[in-house]
């Protein structure tokens, strides 16, 4: 086991795969000589050269559509873009174009393309390099939507993402790509896709979470720990199409459920959770479902001071979990 | 007669070849007037033309290798993808929505063509999306070091999107063998093209993109393969894409579910139907000898045959399965 940031998981991902496979290439802005804004594509340039680390114009939709066309040729683009908050010249791509070419084409063509974007708040990012997109796309059939939390599901995943025969949409949190280190495997290994992972077993409350609030979730359930209370984290992972199983049995394990994301509440991905729970699991309920999410602002302001009051923390789970525990 | 120039054989075209031409012109037409007949009989609930694109789009395709290039149509291009290798029967399937239509399996709308192994690739209803796919082919292969080209093709309307800048900027940065012809019929629906675009032509703008741009008479057939041929040419060349403007008509209303008399006059329309190219095409092969009466009456009832045949046979064709609504959204285990 090696010890790696979450970008650097991200990196050794891709440079596994285009070692492994010819067809699998990486397009977007900056990802060439400069090997990305963030440097997930650090050294990918020098090993593979630029037809297969590409830097294109800045043209998302572009960046989105020729991927699309190259993956029907029988590539295995894995396109960036440079924020999540920028990948809306690229809607149409997606959902119009690459959701839908297996399911239009009655299985005749089909889309095996990653496009990765850093999005989460917390880096002084304002309104346009903070954002949470998943809900977007997230009620798109034809697509799949993975959002990592630790190094070692980063690199399974992204694996998993790059081998998978349709499109999926891979968000990376930017916050964590370096706050976040942790063990990966040395050997080559791949995490299903569409399904979730238990971050920590606990009997008392629920944390269904992704991303960054896995790690607070789990900072805030050591503190309360000391006050007795047990919490059971439910890490996503996939957040498109949601593993409906593993939410089920997260929350009747202990019949009081925090949902928790950094994107605004209203139509969340929470929102479908709380569904799934609503729909299955009422007579296991002792509280009702909970959400911690940002206010319905447009987005996260630059400000600290109003940066901080939208973006979800340690302090507001512990206090929502201890909350739900009292209940 | 004999004063008549041959300019096919100028172009290198065989009589065979332009008679081939002519017959796929002439079966994307008669197909297309079957459809709008089967649809106000109530039989299919939408038809959406090539009518007045014919020789534009045999004219392109017929300058391609049609064994290797790959095609991003859109939703006029009847000709292009039966030049391609779709054929009658299958458009017909995909005309009554029926399970064996290769193009989406009765599930999108008439025009929405796709084929894989005719190397066609799968459309959408919002425009110009296709052109980066074509672009995008055009880079996967040239990455493998297969010297194809791909075209893509759209109306003028849909030269205004986004898509359209994106694609061809992309396409001349990296010199990529594309071939995009707009077939400019000068309606996008009812908006006239001085209410579209405020340059002289689609084709100027070629040069913005660092690519040639040529506008080409689309009723001619034979203008216009010369013209994809060179670009052709030029894309196995290695000396990358080329922007190509047919002018079109367009003879129908935009579709079925269209009035065209709102904003077009009967003045307008008759004079588009003397430039009609299946006309003016059929008497050049006249002029020069290769089409006689006999063969114009035997290809006629030819194609009249393979059309109700295949009117037949796609009508008495079944559905699908209604649950097979709920298949291909995502790889299916174990392959299929």
């Amino acid at each position: 086991m090696a010890v790696m940031s979450y970008i650097q998981a991200v990196t050794s991902a891709l440079k596994d795969e285009m070692e492994r496979d010819d067809s699998v290439f990486v397009l977007g802005e900056d990802v060439g000589k400069k090997g990305g804004v963030f440097k997930a594509t650090e050294g990918l340039y020098d090993q593979f050269g630029e037809s297969r680390v590409m830097d294109t114009p800045l043209t998302e939709s572009a960046i989105a559509g020729v991927g699309i066309g190259a993956a029907m040729y029988g590539k295995r683009p894995v396109a960036e873009m440079q924020f999540a908050d920028f990948i809306m010249p690229a809607v149409n791509q997606i959902i119009s174009e690459a959701s839908r070419i297996r399911y239009r084409s009655n299985n005749d063509w089909s889309c095996p393309m990653v496009i990765r974007a850093p999005y989460g708040g917390g880096v002084h990012g304002a309104l346009y390099h903070s954002q949470s997109v998943e809900a977007v796309f997230a009620n798109q059939p034809g697509l799949k939507i993975v959002m990592p939390s630790t190094p070692h599901d980063v690199k399974g995943l992204l694996k998993a993402a790059i081998r998978d025969d349709d499109p999926v949409l891979f968000f990376e949190h930017k916050r964590a790509y370096r706050l976040i280190k942790g063990e990966v495997p040395e050997e080559d290994y791949e995490l299903p896709i569409g399904k979730a992972d238990v971050k920590k077993q606990g009997d008392d409350i629920t944390v269904i979470t992704y991303g960054l609030g896995v790690h607070f979730a789990l900072e805030a359930a050591e503190k309360l720990e000391e006050e007795g209370i047990s919490s059971h984290i439910l890490d996503l992972r996939t957040v498109y199409p949601i593993d409906q199983e593993a939410v089920i049995e997260a929350a009747k394990k202990t019949g009081k459920v925090l949902l928790v994301t950094e994107d605004n509440k209203e139509g969340s991905i929470m929102s479908e959770v709380s569904a799934i729970i609503s729909e299955n699991c009422l007579f296991d309920l002792d509280s009702p479902v909970q959400r911690l999410a940002g206010p319905d602002v447009p987005s996260m302001p630059y400000a600290p001071t109003m940066e901080k009051y939208f973006m979800i923390n340690p302090d507001k789970l512990e206090n929502a979990m201890r909350e739900l525990a009292e209940f | 007669m004999s004063q008549v120039d041959n300019r096919h054989q100028n172009l290198g075209l065989s009589d065979e070849q332009v008679l081939d031409m002519y017959r796929t012109m002439l079966l994307a037409r008669k197909i297309d007037e079957r459809m709008w007949l089967l649809n106000r009989a109530g039989k299919i609930p939408f038809v959406i033309s090539c009518q007045g694109q014919e020789a534009a789009q045999i004219g392109a395709s017929y300058a391609l290798n049609l064994d290797k290039d790959y095609v991003a149509p859109y939703y006029r291009d009847l000709g292009v993808v039966l030049a391609f290798g779709m054929t009658t029967h299958e458009l017909f399937l995909a005309a009554f929505a029926k399970a064996e239509d290769p193009n989406s399996g009765g599930r999108q709308m008439p025009g929405h063509f796709g084929q894989k192994k005719n190397r066609i690739l799968t459309g959408s209803s919002p425009v110009t999306t296709q052109l980066p796919h074509a672009v995008g082919i055009a880079l996967a292969a040239k990455m493998d070091g297969e010297n194809i080209a791909s075209l893509v093709t759209l109306g003028e309307g849909s030269s205004n999107q986004g898509d359209f800048h994106e694609g061809l900027n992309f396409a001349g940065v990296h010199k990529l063998p594309v071939i995009t012809m707009v077939e400019n019929n000068k309606y996008a629906i009812s908006v006239p093209l001085e209410r579209q675009i405020s340059s002289e032509s689609v084709a100027d703008r070629g040069v913005a993109y660092g690519m040639p741009g040529y506008q080409v008479d689309g009723n001619d057939p034979l203008e216009v393969y010369r013209v994809v041929k060179d670009a052709h040419d030029r894309a196995m060349n290695g000396e990358g894409p080329t922007l190509i403007e047919a002018m079109t008509e367009r003879l129908t209303a935009h579709s079925s579910d269209d009035n065209d008399k709102a904003y077009r006059t009967e003045e307008e329309i008759e004079e588009m139907k003397q430039k009609d190219s299946l006309i003016s095409f059929a008497q050049y092969l006249r002029d020069v000898g290769v089409l006689t009466e006999e063969k114009e009456q035997a290809l006629n009832k030819e194609i009249d045959d393979e059309i109700n045949e295949a009117t037949e046979a796609a009508e008495n064709a079944p559905y699908a399965e209604p649950e097979d609504a709920l298949k291909y959204v995502y790889a299916e285990k174990g392959g299929e």
